[in-house]
């Protein structure tokens, strides 16, 4: 992918802050993912006239913390502003949020985070941090906005509390912006504040520049990983563009899913003017140091710091540290895990990364549908460490354990596969090997090389079960019984 | 050096469109009269001296009021759709976008 | 009875209910003949509620009395409701046709106030559309009459509460006052209205015009009447961020022992109040009555406060730009009208915000909305609020040395329907006495002063620092005890 110097990516995500009980400005409860529309609304978050908004403490404190955990300077002061724009997603017409200008401020500004790119450190600043309510959801009855003839509102997501997180435009490339977005995940999961998992929690729009030119904005990307679809052909579509001769111009285009493009969004000529004012149905908040203090010593630990703590306390690479805290589902399973297996933190980061969630993601389970705990993948470990079982065989039954939550030994047993370690069993099966695979034993006595594909033939007639260590000293005792004559093939 | 404003058609136009209010022509014509007289009332502000004040929003002096992340009940659908002019089983009904 | 039940005070009514004089049921009966009567001449009310329902929560109320179970303040007491606060189940309009289907699903916190004392609320009162007049000549509904000379507006925007008040339709009356618009309608019907201390009352539920200048006011036929409902519903409430969690004294009680006021209560006329725009005979009035306060041993000090000119351009910026915001809502999509048109989403909301909103109301959006826009913001909007801040310090200062200010409530005596509603000017400069206290925040309140040419009412204004209503309602008892100006019914 592009990584050229010359392409200038910055984000603006919407976080909503899903593990608060109730929206940002009333006691309506917050979860309303599944419910039938518009059960989760009363008069304020309706917009009805005369309702008024009061704000959820909670959800200033974990604003607090994601300015903290980015290195952001907290203001002292937050001051509400209204800015206006109509459409039917917004009851009120206007979008209750903070502002820059005119006296007000964003809960915090600066900060930075940083992201490991091909094993190098990037820092990605951020501009600023604002808290604000998400407008409600539009449904087109014939699925697509060109062609309704009308449209659905259902109001249970309208405020909602939001963080918008917007970036300096730091990052070139689409892997880039990626891997922002996983980090920021990460802390916001570290953090308690977001489960990052849960559909439409995590929006972003994104703005690109190529090479010193006009500003793209993309909006309606829905997921991170299409972000970096969304921004790979942008990329594309631009550069085309310029080897044609026509300009870029600055223009705001809508990301269609469907299709995987971006088209234009058909605007007014005319700038929006939000004409953004003081919200005068909220006093300002006062945010002393020792607040903010306060809410630093209670934070959870950040990724970073766990990372370093994965690395020091179980020895693990920084690589598989990395990766394991990226998810924090995953490093919460490991550290759990831990606690009835502790002999190999190693080896049980290895299981975890490279079989346990590569399959996972491949299947597209998401963390709920995962039935194995930690007390399984223990005690598969300790069978595969008493040599009970092969790693073949371990990762055979690995995703049974993972979508039935079944005992490991439980499924050894129905399956027969324990693993056979009888010598003499196991050079039986080498002798039908050797005799079936004439040419193969040939190779093997002049190519030390093809020794695996032999072995693996054994393994083949085991069903994974035989020993790998006892058929690598079998096959070649065998060998080289073959190169005295003592064994005829 | 202040410079004179005055409420023009297109201002008009400008602002019938942010407000979502359609104007006839000849409310147009009326409001383009009326409200250069009210703008001529608003400039009487012109003549006070702020430098180094502050806007006052809020004349309650309160700060930090908040509330308790405790969900109370929501309205029942019923009430919530009752005043609704259109609308389509559990959804309001709403105009098309494009 | 010497009198009508209906012309009788709040508070005597309810001694003779207490006491078993009268039952609620006839009380309440009496009030409904007398709407009956009258109403077609005044239009008082955009929505009466049904004569059966009203008549059987009386009943119910009377069984209440009768096992000795009431505990409540207002004991069964009737009351008019401005159409612009929230009422569950019953029609709220905001003499808007914007509004004229909405029934609110949910009761605006003074409403449940009057509910938990008791009170029955008879209906919803006319009023200028949005509360954006001082005349109650913009309302959808038609405007409502002066009962003092009905070919005359009972001001604005609460006229019809007013109106109800002096007509003896009915005894207690709730309004809301964002530049003069409890205070005017006193004024214009010889009754009394009290604007609260901004956060006094809780305005969840007050269908905004205005949010950082309005309060829900008491409004009665006598100052005793007046601090009864005060006492209701000046309540903290945890709804309203801006409601001021503060002990609250008993108002009532502030009305009593009243005789020897004039040795603590240092009272001040401000003279630019007294000076443009104010009618000879209106200054006259008022003159007299402060008059009578010095031979009552009050010290009256004249006091200028330059500044004050300036509140009413000021008033209207910051007003109108909040009504641009406030009124965005208005779409046609949740509640509330909606245009017949079929086209897209922008076409549908500009053409209901066009049939839906009256002329007044339009102009304020379009004014508010250029009075927000980029580069018009910083010289209108955000130095109206600046200039807020002067005139915040100006009365602190003042509200040093004095305790109550003075001043006309109206420029003028009440004018007749028609007269000012063709130049919006001339109508806001009918604010320009008022509109001071909205702006700052402060306690005022209006009583009968007097009558211009035998029967066209004038009232005086007085003013305090925040939270001061007892000074307030304490002179006022006394004025009102002076003037002897009480309890005034218009001949219908």
């Amino acid at each position: 992918m592009e990584t050229s110097g010359d392409i200038k990516i910055g984000l603006e995500v919407h976080v909503q802050l899903t593990t608060l009980k109730t929206k940002l400005f009333c006691s309506c409860s917050s979860d309303y993912r599944g419910k039938p529309p518009n059960t989760h609304v009363c008069p304020v978050c309706l917009g009805l006239p005369g309702a008024l908004p009061v704000v959820n403490k909670r959800a200033i404190d974990y604003a607090i913390m994601v300015a903290l955990a980015l290195n952001s300077k907290v203001n002292e002061k937050i001051i509400f502003f209204r800015k206006h724009y109509f459409y039917p997603d917004l009851p009120k017409n206007f979008q209750i949020t903070q502002y820059d200008k005119a006296g007000g401020a964003p809960i915090a500004i600066g900060g930075f985070l940083k992201i490991t790119i091909n094993g190098k450190e990037k820092r990605i600043r951020i501009r600023r941090i604002n808290i604000e309510e998400d407008p409600g959801k539009l449904v087109y009855p014939t699925g697509s906005i060109m062609t309704s003839p009308y449209t659905l509102v259902d109001y249970n997501r309208s405020g909602i509390a939001l963080l918008e997180i917007v970036t300096e435009p730091d990052m070139s490339s689409p892997a880039e912006a990626r891997a922002f977005l996983n980090k920021l995940r990460s802390i916001l999961e570290h953090l308690g504040v977001c489960n990052c998992e849960l559909e439409g929690s995590m929006r972003a729009d994104a703005n690109i520049s190529i090479a010193g030119g006009n500003r793209v904005e993309i909006k309606n990307i829905s997921s991170p990983k299409d972000v970096e679809k969304a921004l790979a052909y942008e990329i594309i579509r631009q550069k085309q563009a310029i080897s044609k001769g026509l300009s870029i111009k600055s223009e705001t285009r809508h990301w269609d899913d469907l299709r995987k493009v971006t088209v234009p969004l058909r605007v007014k000529e005319e700038e929006q003017d939000y004409r953004y004012f003081p919200e005068a149905d909220i006093p300002p908040i006062v945010i002393t140091r020792d607040y903010i203090e306060k809410i630093r010593e209670s934070m959870p630990e950040l990724p970073d710091v766990r990372a370093k703590r994965f690395m020091e306390t179980y020895g693990l690479t920084e690589y598989d540290s990395l990766v394991l805290v990226s998810n924090k589902w995953l490093a919460d399973f490991f550290e759990e895990t831990l606690k009835y297996y502790d002999k190999d933190p190693k080896k049980l980061a290895n299981i975890l990364i490279n079989d346990f969630l590569r399959w996972i993601h491949d299947k597209g389970l998401s963390h709920s549908e995962v039935k194995a705990t930690p007390q399984h993948i223990a005690e598969l470990l300790k069978l595969l460490d008493e040599k009970v079982i092969s790693i073949k065989i371990l990762k055979k039954i690995l995703p049974e354990i993972i979508v039935y939550g079944k005992h490991p030994y439980q499924i050894i047993k129905e399956k027969n596969l324990l693993k056979i370690s009888d010598e003499n069993i196991i050079r039986e099966v080498v002798k039908q090997v050797f005799v079936e695979h004439k040419k193969s034993v040939h190779d093997a006595l002049v190519n030390k090389k093809a020794i695996h594909y032999l072995i693996g033939q054994v393994m083949r007639k085991t069903g994974g079960k035989a020993d790998p260590e006892i058929t690598h000293r079998i096959v070649l005792e065998m060998l080289e019984k073959v190169k005295r004559g003592e064994f005829k093939v | 050096m202040r410079r004179k404003i005055v409420i023009t058609e297109k201002l008009i136009e400008h602002l019938s469109w942010l407000a979502r209010i359609r104007l006839t022509e000849e409310e147009k014509r009326e409001f383009i009269k009326d409200l250069n007289r009210v703008l001529e009332f608003f400039n009487e502000i012109d003549e006070v001296n702020v430098e180094n004040i502050e806007p006052t929003t809020h004349t309650a002096l309160l700060t930090n009021v908040l509330r308790d992340d405790v969900p109370r009940e929501s309205l029942p659908l019923e009430k919530v759709l009752r005043n609704a002019s259109e609308k389509e089983k559990e959804y309001f009904r709403a105009p098309k976008i494009l | 009875m010497p009198k009508h039940i209906y012309e009788l005070e709040a508070l005597e009514l309810i001694k003779n209910i207490k006491e078993g004089n009268l039952r609620v049921y006839e009380v309440v009966e009496e009030f409904l003949e007398r709407i009956e009567k009258v109403e077609t001449k005044i239009n008082a009310f955009i929505t009466l509620r049904d004569r059966e329902e009203i008549l059987r929560e009386a009943k119910e109320k009377d069984g209440v009395l009768r096992r000795g179970q009431a505990k409540s303040v207002l004991f069964g007491l009737p009351v008019a409701v401005k159409d612009n606060i929230s009422t569950e189940n019953i029609r709220t309009t905001c003499g808007s046709k914007m509004l004229y289907n909405y029934v609110p699903p949910y009761d605006a916190t003074v409403i449940k106030l009057l509910k938990r004392e008791g009170a029955i609320i008879l209906g919803k009162t006319n009023m200028d559309e949005f509360a954006m007049g001082s005349s109650t000549e913009t309302s959808f509904f038609g405007p409502t009459r002066n009962p003092w000379d009905l070919s005359r507006v009972p001001g604005g925007s609460s006229g019809g509460s007013a109106a109800a008040l002096a007509s003896g339709e009915a005894p207690l009356a709730l309004g809301s006052d964002t530049g003069g618009s409890v205070r005017a309608p006193a004024s214009f019907t010889a009754t009394v209205g009290l604007k609260p201390t901004y956060g006094l009352v809780s305005r969840y539920g007050l269908i905004a015009y205005a949010n950082s200048l309005e309060q829900i006011g008491p409004m009665g036929r006598s100052v005793r009447d007046t601090a009864l409902l005060l006492n209701v519903i000046a309540k903290y409430d945890p709804n309203d961020a801006t409601s001021l969690n503060v002990k609250r004294p008993n108002y009532l009680a502030s009305t009593y022992n009243v005789n020897d006021l004039h040795r603590k209560v240092r009272v001040a006329l401000v003279k630019e109040m007294f000076e443009e725009g104010v009618s000879k005979d209106v200054a006259l009035i008022v003159k007299n009555v402060v008059n009578k306060l010095v031979s009552e041993g009050f010290l009256v000090d004249e006091i200028s406060i330059p500044i004050i000119k300036y509140a009413l351009p000021a008033y209207y910026i910051i007003a109108m730009s909040e009504a641009s915001s406030n009124l965005a809502r208005y779409d046609g999509i949740r509640y509330g009208f909606r245009a017949k048109i079929s086209g897209n989403w922008n076409e549908v909301f500009s053409e209901t915000r066009k049939e839906g909103f009256g002329k007044e109301v339009k102009r304020r959006i379009i004014m508010g909305t250029f009075t927000l826009s980029a580069g018009y913001f910083d010289q209108y909007y955000l130095k109206a609020l600046k200039v807020r801040t002067l005139i915040l310090r100006e009365f602190k200062n003042a509200f040093r040395k004095y305790n109550i200010l003075i001043s006309p409530t109206m420029p003028t005596p009440p004018f007749k329907i028609g007269e000012k509603i063709k130049d919006p000017l001339a109508m806001y400069m009918s604010d320009v006495e008022t509109v001071v206290a909205n702006i700052v925040g402060i306690p005022a309140i209006s009583l009968p002063a007097g009558f211009v040419s035998g029967n066209l009412p004038v009232g005086i204004q007085l003013m305090a620092d925040h939270l001061r209503e007892d000074l307030l309602l304490s002179i006022a008892a006394f004025i009102e005890k002076l003037t002897g100006l009480r309890n005034l019914i218009a001949k219908i």
